[in-house]
């Protein structure tokens, strides 16, 4: 890869130790992709966020790293452990280094957006727009349904971009990565956000390449888009998919397929705690879950996650107490994503509709997943 | 055995035993990086220890932050001396630049299993090549 003058000097430390680990990050991924050169972004979205992701080392690093290292262009995070409104059932510790993270990326300049969704809860770029966003549902949803530019970044890489303001120019970046070779043809009759989390996980499993075509598939609302990009983005390297396409090379969904994604991610019948939100959930749904207990209760404990702006927002038109009311409980700033609020010791498994939630539910927090549909929770836990 | 024509992704020089695995890792959900150790029971590395070793493998899997996990495996003193892919992804190649672990692709064509376990081997990413059982 070739590096301009000014990127060579700072590669060579030339600025201060920050930024050389910034380029020393780029040229590694630079020629992992057989990139050319360094390109501009605007906007990048960082991963890293939660304790629970970083431990001990990462949070070391960033404090140093922030020390000098100053954001170059917008910068967004992803959700934190805890909602700091919310802080019963969180140990002190946890507490005092989620908050250290938390002041290292403020440090830095980037915006205490605290969102796995920032395409929710942001103005958007105009369509072909270079970014780079870690966080794997934002990565595959501006690809594929706001025409963004992003490739599946690391955490590391869209921090290295953050403070360069540069990505290389490769994969995703590139219109061939951006056509389809291999498509996923459907032969099932999906009916909820869960089917699409089922459909999003095998073909990220099931495919290579950087981007997929999903055939027979259209119409999607939000809820079931968000379920679809959040499980392509869990399963594999996938970062896009398109709706339909020409391609050589074709992999059956059908119910075999879906009961096999179930068997694998779906552990458990029943539990004694609903999460919602893995992505954090965005208007339409809190809309949605609002229309489903209108009059009811929830009968076990539900936590719903969603971003704080979201919240706020939901408060103004009278849409967050409507489901209080109902018994969820809110946690904002974070998300079901190795959270902190559902531990072994407190319960054996959990309810919930999301894919991607269901993966490090049970890989990372070790707990066994009764994965539903949120019409199905509605209708089961609440009366 | 010199394997040469390799790519360089992350430069630098690292020596150690091959641990050798067929089967990608996800280093945020696998890896323990206190102990150094493969934590995932299905993984047929589970339980082997990475420190100093050359590690080999197709390449990492799953979600962005394990990045941070190479990272604070060498924090720990328990990261392998090198790594080895059959083609490198970008959470290897970022996490590694940050924790200077040199890091090369295989040559194209070139399968995993031509290395063997546990053998001793020197990775040479600025001279793009590997070799194996020096003494």
């Amino acid at each position: 890869m070739e590096l301009a003058r000014d990127e060579e000097k700072a590669l060579d430390g030339k600025y201060d130790e920050a930024l050389a680990s910034a380029y020393r990050i780029l040229v590694a991924i630079g020629e992992a992709t057989d990139a050319q050169k360094l390109v501009p972004v605007k906007w990048a979205h960082i991963s890293g966020v939660n304790y629970n992701t970083i431990g001990d080392g990462g949070m070391r690093f960033l404090e140093k790293f922030s020390t000098t290292a100053k954001v170059a262009v917008k910068t967004t995070i992803n959700p934190m452990g805890y909602d700091r409104s919310k802080p019963e059932d969180i140990s002190p510790s946890f507490q005092e280094r989620q908050e250290n993270i938390a002041s290292s990326y403020e440090r830095m300049g980037a915006t205490a957006s605290f969102t796995c969704t920032p395409y929710e809860v942001f103005d958007l770029p105009q369509k072909g727009t270079a970014v780079s966003f870690a966080e794997s549902n934002a990565a595959v949803f501006s690809n594929s349904l706001l025409g963004l530019k992003t490739n599946k970044e690391s955490a590391l890489s869209a921090l290295a971009s953050s403070v360069t303001g540069k990505t290389p120019l490769s994969d995703l970046r590139l219109e061939e990565a951006r056509s389809p070779k291999i498509s996923i043809e459907t032969d099932f009759d999906f009916r909820t956000e869960l089917d699409y989390g089922l459909l999003g996980y095998f073909a990220g499993k099931s495919v290579k390449d950087s981007c997929v075509a999903l055939n027979s598939i259209s119409g999607l609302d939000t809820i079931q888009a968000k379920a679809l990009c959040a499980a392509i983005g869990t399963s594999g390297s996938c970062g896009m998919f398109t709706f339909g396409g020409k391609s050589k090379e074709k992999i059956l969904f059908g119910k075999k397929e879906a009961q096999s994604v179930m068997d694998e991610l779906s552990t458990a019948d029943d539990a004694d705690i609903i999460t919602l939100g893995s992505p954090q959930l965005g208007m339409n749904e809190l809309g949605l879950l609002a229309k489903l207990t209108e009059f009811k209760k929830f009968t076990k404990r539900c936590i719903v996650f969603c971003s704080r702006a979201i919240y706020n927002d939901a408060i103004k038109i009278g849409l967050a107490s409507k489901i209080e009311k109902s018994g969820a409980d809110f946690r904002c700033d974070s998300c079901t994503c190795l959270t902190p609020y559902v531990t072994k010791d407190k319960y054996d498994a959990v309810i919930t509709n999301s894919v991607k939630g269901a993966y490090y539910l049970s890989k990372s927090n070790k707990v066994k997943v009764a994965l539903k549909d949120i019409k199905t929770i509605a209708e089961e836990y609440t009366q | 055995m010199i394997i040469s024509n390799c790519r360089r992704i992350v430069g630098g020089t690292g020596e150690g035993k091959t641990l050798v695995t067929m089967q990608p890792i996800n280093f945020l959900a696998m890896v323990n990086a206190k102990t150094g150790t493969i934590t995932d029971s299905l993984h047929e590395l589970h339980d082997k220890s990475l420190r100093g070793s050359v590690l080999i493998l197709p390449y990492a899997i799953g979600s962005s932050v394990g990045a941070y996990a190479i990272y604070s495996l060498k924090e720990y003193g328990n990261a392998p001396s090198a790594v080895v892919c059959s083609k490198v992804d970008i959470t290897t190649a970022s996490g590694c630049a940050l924790a200077e672990i040199p890091v090369v692709d295989l040559p194209d064509g070139t399968p995993i299993s031509i290395l063997k376990q546990g053998l001793k081997a020197r990775v040479e990413a600025d001279a793009r090549r590997i070799v194996v059982e020096f003494s």
